[in-house]
């Protein structure tokens, strides 16, 4: 009987252990929802839901609306291209008009880190944070702890190895702290150039060498490389990323039987994971895109169904 | 006209003393000072001024402020920041040359002048730029701009990073008597950078500034003065390791000064948790390490100078995402409370923190004041310690508002300040 009581999903950090076990039930349950002939309930009917993405996203923004359609809400996308940002419009002011359209939430993704707290404090719509710079993305999270308690059973004593661009990953950063929290073992691997300062403070492992890191553990997560970094001397080229920081299926061997291997997406084939290792049995790629759209569900849900602080089991019957 | 400021506490920084002194003024200068009793004289001629259980400082004097005029005019004017230095207990301050157009020449250092003279309140030194253009290629006519006004040197907010040049401005403008003033930034390091790296960087996810991007150039001025034994002065010091090499460097016996601001004393990159714009600051606040060597230094006289960094901005750069907020804070009017509150911690003598507030800053720039002697420029400060009230946003009298304090509780307060015989503020 555990109550979400927040306005807005910010970041991982700020939600307890039992509102994450909340929300993963949540989508649990809403998940047949997709699976059925007619994918559609009233649950959020009459409910306005802003996607509002400041940069280009296909895969979360589609989820988003997915999730809200089936849930009955009505949805409207505004980008930087056609908002009023590129006519010089602040975040501010773009927020409070709106915010004046009176939606229930917006769906915000923003290259600034933080630029959701702030809106969040501008606005009383329901801000959900679908990405903020570097900082976190907490959906993606969700819907990886979603989908690796789904395929391992638990999350709690796991070996996790997360690799990559730690420093640049909001996803590595959502993930790492939904895992800690969740009771996950987290081993983080990546150059040297991508392991931010100070990271150990999460409670974390850092084994540099990927071989080493990958041994021994249930869940390997591949951050996708930005290929624009390359300009700012974090790794010397592409192929040399590819060959010695890259998930092949020689180094995945090391990993626990059964070990499942993780991609937010898009998929630089090649460079952070071969083809190979994208397409094989272990790979819960694409179960990754399908509990996206539960997740995303629950989160709206949890946020705008019903009275605020309702519990997962009112709001199932309500249904 | 005489003044008598009676039965207050008179604090002399230079001999670090505080004694039961009355100050005696006659137009613009001191005319006496004398014990408590030792000045008996009535009539109309004679103004009273009541300190007693307060204390009688000379002018604070800030060298290191943004008045933001020319070409900021919706931040800060010349004549709003000499009032809010005035409320502040300031009797002088030093104004940065990043104006547009920058002061880098004669007729901007004059403008500044006239302009300070029409708000008629605080002195106003011209700092004048490096380089032309504050673009760190050619140096400005350093004589011609001593000749107009400018007290010191510095690209302030934009690092010189031609070693040759800095080399070359300490080598001319010592000739001059004119001392540069360094912000020390490895622009490199700290390329997209928002706050300090550091945990809480990693925490919330925004791009950090390393300590080191600061220790590389403290140590390159350091090095550019030993070798030409001209002094250099490093603008706020944010840094452990920055302070430990300017003390290396003065057990060396090598030329250099530095200061330090409220800010990096009194709060650490914690207070950006919250992606706080108004907690934005270059050089960015650091870790709580790095402000325990701040205070150390400054207790250990390291540090000679505090200065506030005063730099207003409005909304539009501050009501805006955290990255894309401009970096500085104003200070004017929370300086004097926040130093006091590091002698109620027992980190400085009262004479101590008085020193860096005034006198140490006017030697190194060479100006006037900073000590009440009779003969001398009649520039004071009666300051109420113990007035203890939160800091609101109503009370600030700079354009901008952009304090990290506002909200916070403060205790010290300027209740009088006096340029050249004339009361500029009174607290109400």
């Amino acid at each position: 009987m555990t109550k979400f009581g927040h306005k807005d999903l910010l970041g991982m950090r700020q939600l307890s252990v039992q509102e994450i076990n909340l929300i993963l039930d949540t989508a649990e349950s809403l998940k047949a929802i997709s699976a059925r002939d007619i994918k559609k309930v009233p649950t959020l009917r009459g409910k306005s839901i802003v996607n509002f993405f400041y940069e280009p996203s296909t895969r979360t923004r589609t989820s988003f609306d997915v999730a809200a359609k089936r849930l009955s809400a009505d949805t409207f996308s505004l980008s930087a291209s056609t908002s009023s940002m590129v006519k010089g419009e602040t975040l501010v002011d773009t927020a409070r008009n709106l915010q004046a359209m009176r939606p229930d939430v917006i769906v915000l993704r923003h290259p600034s880190s933080g630029a959701p707290h702030m809106l969040a404090r501008e606005v009383s719509a329901g801000i959900i944070n679908a990405g903020d710079g570097i900082n976190e993305h907490p959906t993606q999270a969700l819907l990886d702890l979603y989908t690796i308690r789904e395929k391992m059973g638990r999350i709690k004593g796991l070996k996790v190895v997360i690799m990559g661009d730690i420093s640049h990953s909001r996803v590595a950063r959502s993930n790492i702290i939904g895992l800690t929290k969740m009771g996950a073992e987290v081993t983080l691997s990546g150059p040297p150039t991508m392991m931010p300062i100070g990271i150990e403070t999460f409670g974390v492992n850092v084994v540099a060498d990927p071989a080493e890191a990958i041994w021994g553990k249930d869940v390997v997560m591949v951050l996708r490389i930005q290929l624009e970094r390359q300009t700012r001397v974090l790794f010397p080229s592409i192929r040399e990323y590819a060959a010695f920081f890259g998930l092949t299926r020689e180094i995945l061997q090391g990993a626990n039987e059964g070990a499942i291997v993780m991609h937010p997406g898009p998929l630089n084939r090649g460079v952070e994971i071969t083809p190979e290792v994208a397409d094989g049995p272990w790979s819960v790629i694409l179960d990754q895109v399908a509990n996206g759209v539960a997740v995303r569900m629950a989160v709206l849900y949890l946020l705008i169904g019903g009275a605020k602080g309702d519990n997962v089991d009112q709001g199932r019957r309500s249904d | 006209m005489i003044t008598w400021i009676r039965g207050g506490d008179l604090i002399d920084p230079v001999r670090r003393k505080k004694e039961a002194l009355d100050v005696i003024i006659e137009g613009a200068k001191v005319l006496r000072i004398v014990p408590h009793g030792g000045f008996q004289e009535e009539g109309p001629h004679i103004r009273q001024i009541d300190a007693s259980g307060k204390l009688v400082v000379p002018g604070l004097i800030d060298m290191h402020v943004h008045l933001r005029e020319p070409g900021h005019e919706y931040k800060e004017t010349i004549a709003t920041g000499a009032k809010a230095a005035a409320a502040g207990g300031y009797t002088a301050v030093a104004c940065m040359p990043n104006t547009d157009p920058p002061n880098d020449c004669r007729a901007v250092t004059e403008f500044i002048l006239e302009q300070a003279e029409r708000a008629g309140l605080v002195r106003v030194y011209p700092i004048a730029a490096i380089s032309k253009g504050q673009a760190g290629e050619g140096l400005t006519d350093f004589g011609d701009l001593k000749a107009a006004g400018a007290v010191g040197l510095s690209d302030d907010g934009f690092p010189v990073v031609n070693s040759e040049l800095m080399r070359r401005a300490l080598e001319y403008a010592a000739f001059y008597g004119l001392r540069v003033i360094s912000h020390c930034e490895d622009r490199a390091l700290s390329a997209g950078g928002v706050m300090h790296e550091g945990v809480v960087s990693t925490q919330i996810g925004l791009a950090g500034i390393p300590d080191a991007s600061e220790d590389i150039m403290v140590y390159r001025e350091i090095s550019l003065a030993r070798l030409t034994g001209k002094p250099v002065h490093i603008a706020h010091v944010s840094t452990a390791s920055s302070v430990q090499l300017v003390r290396r460097a003065k057990e060396d016996g090598i030329p250099v000064t530095a200061e330090t601001a409220p800010h990096y004393f009194t709060l650490d990159h914690r207070r950006v948790m919250k992606y706080d714009t108004l907690a934005k600051v270059y050089p960015p606040l650091r870790t709580p390490e790095d402000v325990a060597a701040i205070k150390s230094g400054l207790r250990e006289g390291v540090i000679d100078v505090i200065a506030t960094d005063h730099a207003p901005h409005s909304p539009l750069e501050k009501a805006v995402e955290f990255d894309k907020a401009a970096f500085g804070m104003i200070g004017l009017q929370t300086a004097l409370p926040l130093t006091l509150e590091l002698v109620r911690e027992g980190v400085l003598e009262l004479t101590d923190a008085i020193n860096k507030l005034s006198w140490a800053g006017a030697s190194i720039l060479g100006v006037p004041g900073g000590r009440l002697v009779a003969g001398g420029i009649a520039d004071l400060t009666i300051i109420d310690p113990d007035y203890e009230y939160v800091f609101e946003p109503d009370r600030i009298l700079s354009k901008s508002k952009n304090s990290p304090f506002i909200g916070q509780k403060l205790k010290g307060i300027a209740e009088l300040t006096m340029v050249g015989g004339r009361v500029v503020w009174e607290k109400e």
